[in-house]
This record gives structure tokens, sequence and C-alpha cells, in this order.
């Protein structure tokens, strides 16, 4: 791995002949790191099974700069729990030294000068490559991928999800659960799950008029591995029809259902489970509720609210693994399992740095052929950032201040709203824009962005619905995403109080004024769950707004006042 | 969703009787509901089990399961609609199992209680929280 060391440090030393510019201390710390991929594949083999986890991938097969969030809070038991702890308290937390790889890949704080330094992060043949290397230590390892894999991307919304189809296959899955995957139709999801070489599994999708197990969707699949017989329990995520617009699957309903996840793991344990995997797109708390409720499950890989913790969680005798999101990491966990039970682990959180780790070839090819009657369009600059884009964080990321703009400025609005979705790439200060960029931020099924009139009183309604998705302190009636973002509408929200008491203080940015009850607002927005909404495509109105701006700034948003926690 | 034959093959299923809304007319509330139910007679915990969504896909109908072992009597109550009760689901004893499903609606979140009146003449309680949301966006 000579090579791409040197090209790391070459390239970090080029930067740092441009003198100061954007390359703070904790570059120097880096360049002086010698990163190989020997050290991030290095794991000494343990037990009798492994487990690789990938989860949340959003479609992203090349590599990409992802920033983690800095406001991440958590309410109820999970007050100030991973992983509700962000930047040095996180570092603090787990003795990861600032400016080191693990600062960069698993912390907020200094992101920028630490993104010119390590590079970008993923890409599906650099983690083909990390699997390809756990298999050649553990042969018969598993791969279980959690789910968010066909959305998010120009490619992926083209193809309709068989880009990442294609590829995920040469990476050879053996089971997979699902989230963002049904927002292509249940027909297209019912088209792809029949041809799909591994399990596609839920205990928790059910046929929405008879109230009954989905037949497409097995609960469980079984597994002969290192002698051990393996049951891994599918969970999907729990609040689709919710959270996504529910009329474009309609024949499928969902819910947490821990007691037919008890039922499951009884079943699976009878039929001679030694070992019990979850795999699940609950979200992270949710998964702890799980784990202290349902009796039995020794691992849960947990997706769906896009944390990465370098160490796994423990809840009682189960244990849960997050592995991040947007193919910056694969999750190996190595478990010995002898008389029938869980006897001890080992686990390693692997970044996929992809400076460092070296593409898997044929990998490589099958992402170049899927992209490549795209490219043109993929790679058209539509303009460029002074600012750091990003999306992660509770109330706002400077991605969606950039949106918002776009929605009140083309749409002409006086208020913009935008989903707090979890997905989407960062862009560096001075970085192009190309048109693959906003497909990353905005792509879906259903990008309409509406225009539309609500009273104040109602702008109130969804910001307490919102916010109780959130902040509610029983995680079975948190739904995982982020706050709605609001463009043009400042608000101060106490987190720890019920639904209707949450929010305060709204004002409408442009005059100051506080925001009236019973007056009548021009809003728009997009990512509505409702049938029949209308307007042009989000990406669309992103991009008209870009171009017309040329170079884009966010400036540090304080539209939000944060209490209570 | 409409209101098909599904629900009449579930509560069949059941081998429940339900008896419709007995108390809509004098009983207003869900106090006075459940006052007429227990006849004042204090309400415990025990056998009863209420399944329920945390989040409600669909307010207008939502499924819900009530489930005991020596229940003679189950009623079901939405406590925040405007008329709180939905079913009394009776169970003779030759009843093969005491379970019903049916599919409630309801005005907004709220909490649904099941009380269920068990063979020895007391009575317990089951109660949860279904959340009914305008939607929004996951991650």
């Amino acid at each position: 791995m000579t090579s791409r060391r040197d090209f790391l440090q070459t390239s970090m030393a080029a930067s740092a002949l441009l003198g100061a510019s954007g390359f703070g201390q904790w570059g120097r710390i880096a360049a002086q790191q010698t990163l190989t991929q020997d050290q991030l594949l290095q794991f000494e083999t343990f037990g009798n099974v492994s487990l690789i986890h990938i989860t949340d991938i959003h479609a992203q097969l090349k590599p990409i700069y992802f920033r983690e969030p800095s406001v991440n809070l958590g309410v109820g038991k999970n007050k100030g729990e991973v992983p509700h702890v962000t930047g040095a308290d996180f570092r603090r937390l787990y003795g990861i030294e600032d400016g080191s790889r693990s600062h960069y890949a698993l912390s907020s704080g200094d992101f920028t000068a630490l993104a010119e330094g390590y590079g970008r992060v993923g890409g599906l043949d650099r983690v083909a490559t990390v699997i390809n290397h756990i298999r050649s230590e553990r042969p018969d390892a598993l791969l279980l991928d959690g789910g968010d894999t066909w959305h998010g991307s120009y490619t992926c919304h083209h193809t309709q999800g068989q880009d990442m189809v294609d590829v995920m296959n040469k990476l050879k899955p053996d089971a997979m659960t699902f989230h963002w995957e049904f927002t292509l139709g249940s027909e297209r999801v019912q088209e792809i799950v029949e041809g799909l070489p591994f399990a596609a599994l839920g205990q928790n999708i059910f046929d929405a008029e008879w109230d009954e197990p989905a037949e497409l969707f097995p609960p469980y699949k079984f597994f002969e591995r290192g002698g051990v017989k393996i049951a891994v329990i599918g969970q999907a995520f729990p609040y689709m029809p919710i959270a996504n617009p529910g009329w474009m699957f309609p024949e499928y309903a969902f819910g947490i259902r821990d007691e037919n996840m008890q039922k499951m793991v009884d079943q699976a344990r009878a039929e001679g489970a030694e070992l019990v995997v979850c795999l699940s797109h609950n979200g992270f708390d949710v998964d702890k509720k799980m784990a202290g409720i349902v009796k039995g499950l020794d691992v849960i890989l947990s997706g769906h609210t896009h944390d990465a913790l370098p160490e796994p969680v423990l809840v009682g005798d189960t244990i849960i693994v997050a592995s991040g999101s947007n193919g910056k990491f694969v999750s190996r966990v190595d478990l010995d399992v002898r008389d029938g039970r869980l006897m001890g682990f080992r686990h390693k959180l692997i970044p996929i740095f992809s400076d460092v780790i070296t593409p898997d070839a044929e990998v490589s090819a099958a992402i170049d052929e899927v992209r490549a009657p795209y490219e043109d369009a993929l790679s058209e600059v539509i303009g460029k950032t002074d600012s750091l884009l990003y999306r992660r964080g509770n109330f706002n990321g400077t991605w969606d201040d950039v949106i918002c703009d776009a929605l009140i400025s083309e749409r002409e609005a006086e208020i913009a709203l935008s989903p707090g979705v979890r997905w989407g790439p960062s862009i560096l200060p001075g970085g192009d824009i190309t048109r693959e960029d906003l497909w990353n931020v905005t792509s879906m099924s259903y990008g309409e962005a509406y225009r539309t009139e609500m009273t104040g009183e109602y702008l109130h309604v969804v910001l307490e619905d919102v916010a109780d998705n959130l902040f509610n302190p029983d995680p079975y009636y948190q739904q995982g995403g982020d706050m709605v973002r609001t463009g043009g509408l400042g608000y101060r929200i106490d987190i720890s109080k019920p639904q209707g008491q949450r929010i305060s203080e709204m004002t409408l940015l442009k005059t100051g004024e506080k925001i009236d009850p019973a007056k009548t607002y021009q809003v728009a927005g997009w990512a509505s769950v409702n049938e029949g909404t209308e307007g042009p495509k989000i990406w669309d109105v992103l991009e008209s707004h870009i171009r017309k701006q040329g170079t884009v700034s966010a400036d540090p948003n304080t539209s939000v006042e944060v209490v209570g926690y | 969703m409409q209101l098909t034959r599904r629900n009449a093959i579930l509560m069949g299923a059941g081998a429940a009787l339900a008896a419709g809304l007995p108390f809509s007319v004098v009983a207003a509330t869900g106090e006075e509901a459940i006052a007429a139910f227990t006849g004042g007679a204090e309400v415990g915990e025990g056998d009863i089990k209420l399944t329920a969504p945390e989040i409600a896909e669909n307010g207008n109908t939502v499924p819900i399961e009530v489930s005991s072992d020596t229940a003679t009597e189950i009623m079901v109550l939405a406590l925040g609609n405007p008329t709180p009760a939905v079913a009394t689901f009776k169970y003779g004893p030759l009843s093969a199992s005491r379970t019903a499903s049916t599919r409630i609606r309801l005005a907004g979140t709220q909490d649904v209680m099941a009380i269920a009146k068990l063979a020895d003449g007391t009575f317990v309680k089951a109660s949860s929280t279904v959340k009914v949301t305008i939607g929004g966006c996951g991650g």
C-alpha cells in the first residue's frame, strides 16, 4: 500500500505549501500519520462466526465526504448517552485523539481541515476490498445489508435502484432489510426482491389488509456458519407509511411489533438457533429499547439513524452495533458461539478511507458501467460553494440552508420547509457543485417542490408534530429523522417539554415579526408524503437557484434557539 | 382501507360476540363507561393483553388486538375519541380462545384501554398510547 500512503502524504504536503488556507493544526498532525490499508483491516480473527454489517448506503457508489453531526440530542433515558454525544465530547468518551483518523471519521469538528488531509470516504469498490479481506480470513462470514441501499443518487433514481442492485450483488450479501427501497413503489420492490440472490427479511413487514406477515419478506433465515446454526431476523423501518408516502406501497403495513419479534426469536431458538442476529432498520434508540424487551437477541445490527459507534453498546446480553451511513463504514463482528450460546465477541468499525483502501477492480468496473450512460449529466458543474455544505444535525445543516434559500427564491415563498433526512454527503469549501451532488442530497421518488398557504397555527402544528417524532422521550414513538429544516422562519424549541409545548417564539425572519396563528403564509417545501403533490422537482429548483448564484454561501444558522437539554 | 367482511371474519375467529356500543348513549365519557362496566369495582393489572401500534399508520383504521386466558368480557375504549366506547367482547365457557382483533378509528393521539372482567369476577386493564401523526420524513 506504499503508493497510496505516499499519495495521501504527497497530497497533504502539497496543501501545506499553500499555507494556512483551510488547513489547520489537525491537518499537520494528520500528515504525520501513516495510514495504511493493513492498519485499517488489522483484526485478530476470533471465535467461529464473523458478521459483516453495512447499512444506509443511500446509493453512494463513489467516495464522498461526509461530516458527522455536531448536534444530536438525546431525550429521556437516552439523554447524554451514545449516539447522542458529539464532537469533542464523543472523542473524550472513546479516548480518540484530536486530529486522528478516528476524529475525522467518527466525529465533527475541524472537518474541512481533516477532510483535506484524510480525503474522501466510502466507495463500494473499497467496501468490496474490505469485505473480500474479511472473507479471506473467514471465508463463510455473513454479509448483512441493513437497507436504505436502493435510494439516494442520480443513477439510482434513473435506474429505479438497478445500479445498486447490480453492484451490491457483486458483494454477495446474505440478507437485507428495508426502508427507502419501498419508495420505489411496491411493484418495483416486488420485481427486484423476487430476483434477489439473497434473503429479503422483515418480521415486521405485514400485509396491510389482512395484518398478516407479508409472504415476499420472510421474518428470518437460517445460516450454518462455522458449525453454528445462526438465525438472522429482519426488522424493516417501522414507520415507513408515516415517514414516507404510504400511498406508494399501500399493500404493506409495518410497526415495531416487538411481540412478534419475540415470537420469531422463540421460534428460531426452538428450531435450533444457537445465535440470533437481528438485522435492524429501527434506529439506534429503538433498538436499545427493543433489546431490553425482547429476550434472546444476541446481536442487533442497527441502522436507520446513521450513527457510527466505535464500540458496540450492550443492553443485557444483547450487543448493538451501529455502522454509520453512506458507505463510510463497514463493521466486522467476530463471535465465539459454543454450546448453543454466545461466549464472547470482537468488533471493529472499519472506516472506508478511500485514498488508503485499494478499490476492488471488478466492483470498480461494475460501478463505472452503471454510471457510464449518465456520466455527462452527473459531472456537469452547476456552481461552486465557498462554505462547507453538509446536512447532519438535529435542527439545520448548511446544505438544507441552501435548499431552503432556493425554495424561497425560486418558488417565491416567505417560508421554506425541508425534510429532516440524514442522508446526503458533504462538499468542501471551494468545491464545485455538480449535478450529481445536487441529486445526492435531494434524490427521491416524491421530490415535488410544492408551494402552499399555511396559517401560523398550522405551521406550529407541523413543527410540534415533527419535534415529537424526534424528542418524544419514549424511543418507540420516534421516527428517527431530524427536525424539519425551516427557511425564513425562526423558532425556539424546548426539547424537554411534551408535544404542543416545545415550539415557541416563531418568527418570520424577513420582517422580524412574530408568526400570527391566524395569518396565512406562503410556504414552499418538498418531499410531501401526500399523494397528488404538485410542483417542479426539488433538484431542478436547486439547480436553477445555484446557477443564478454562481457561488453559494451558507452563513452560520442562528434561527433556531434550542433549550431544555 | 374500508370496513369489510374482514372485520366480521376477525371477530368470528376470536369466537367473540361484539356487543356494539352498549355505552354510547348512557356513557359519554371513558370514566362513565368504565364505571358502568365494572360497577365501580377496583381495576388491577393482570390477565389482559392489548396489542396496538405505537404510531398509527392510518388513524382511520388502527389494528388492535386484545387477549386474555380467563376473561369473560373485554371492553375496549378509545379514551380520546368523542365516543370512547369501542366494543365489548364476550366469551362463553366453551370459548377456544379469548382473543379479538379489530380495527378502530382514532380521532387523534390518545390512550387505548382494554378492561377485562375475569372469570373470578375481578377486573384488570391494559392500556397503550397510540400516536396519530400528520407524517414527516425519516432518515
